[in-house]
């Protein structure tokens, strides 16, 4: 089991590291923008309506933001794995 | 275990070191649909989210136990959509981490679960929008849940491997999520030559195209999780009808 997980980790980091090299010199913005431009193209005349309340003032402070909101998802993913092995060691220690 | 714990969670927040900055991701921008149909996604997808919210309150009164289950489904989502990941399109997308919730506890309860966690995107990372928050909960955390759940329940009755099963309801529920924004967006911006079809390909080769290998890592990533699930949460699962009852598989989905 512990090798099918490593082997099944090395292949996400594998999909991930390939766009790299193979797009070596793209920019990897976000689709986002991408789809912003599209839209620009399709109707020249739109304009975004509504803007957002408050943007993170830096990319800097953005990705502090969203290391945060992967950091909380990654730790409770961890303490709830680390408990439920453990309660079942327990359990299967009384039995 | 403990090592392997680490090492996930290492590869995890590696990833996510990959596409830093500000490389916005995904999902319809604030502002960036027109407002009747902000208003026309927002009435279709609110019955789900009310839908959800009593499935929610039931299951917790019945199985207050199942709490910790459904902070696990959270989680994964709110992991999964921080982490944008570059793709072979040269841009880079995030997984939505959905289709694991639906797996465990069907639709409606991720159509809650997936709104929340847009609302805080919207609200602290500009990444979506208030606006926009209707048709973003609709592409991913209805159409996204619903794909990936039928997609389980179908494998599950097919008798096919339950990983593979697994690995597809995560893969086409993230796949799908990123159609359907090219439909939504196609339909707000019809091309004038070739109208929505036009634009909803353009808009597919900008986001769905992107999507397809983090679709697969998706999946990936859902098979770990979900073996995990199976050797130390066997009870809830069983519980929950998401592995039949003799399943055997105390080394993980497919024990050897």
């Amino acid at each position: 089991m512990r090798a099918k997980i490593l082997v099944l980790i090395f292949l996400v980091v594998l999909l991930a590291v390939f766009p790299l090299w193979l797009k070596s010199g793209a920019e990897f913005g976000g689709a986002d923008e991408q789809a912003e431009e599209a839209i620009v193209q399709l109707q020249p005349d739109y304009e975004p309506w509504f803007g957002s309340l408050w943007e993170p003032p830096s990319g800097e402070i953005e990705s502090l933001l969203f290391a945060l909101q992967a950091a909380v998802g990654a730790g409770f993913i961890g303490y709830f794995l680390g408990f439920t092995r453990a309660r079942k060691e327990q359990s299967r220690g009384r039995g | 275990m403990n090592s392997r714990m680490v090492v996930f969670l290492m590869v995890l927040l590696g990833i996510f070191a990959f596409c830093p900055g500000s490389a916005y991701a995904m999902h319809i921008m604030e502002g960036f649909l027109p407002l009747h149909w902000c208003i026309v996604w927002g009435v279709v997808t609110l019955p789900f989210l009310i839908a959800g919210v009593l499935v929610i309150n039931k299951r917790l009164s019945q199985h207050p136990e199942m709490k910790m289950l459904l902070g696990l489904a959270g989680a994964f989502v709110f992991v999964l959509s921080a982490l944008k990941i570059p793709s072979v399109t040269g841009s880079c997308s995030h997984p939505t981490g959905v289709g694991l919730g639906a797996i465990l506890f069907g639709p409606l309860t991720m159509s809650v679960l997936g709104c929340i966690v847009l609302l805080f995107q919207a609200l602290l990372l500009a990444h979506g929008g208030l606006t926009t928050l209707g048709a973003n909960t609709f592409s991913m955390a209805v159409v996204g849940a619903f794909v990936a759940y039928l997609t389980y329940r179908a494998c599950l009755k097919l008798k096919v491997p339950l990983w593979l099963g697994v690995f597809l309801a995560a893969a086409l529920g993230d796949l799908m999520t990123y159609v359907t924004t090219s439909l939504q967006l196609a339909l707000a911006f019809p091309a004038e030559v070739g109208g929505v079809g036009a634009s909803f390909v353009k808009f597919m080769g900008i986001f769905a195209v992107t999507q397809i290998p983090l679709a697969v890592s998706e999946g990936l990533l859902t098979v770990v999780v979900f073996n995990l699930l199976t050797v130390h949460s066997k009870r809830e699962l069983e519980e929950l009808a998401v592995i039949p009852k003799t399943f055997v598989g105390a080394k993980g989905v497919d024990a050897q």
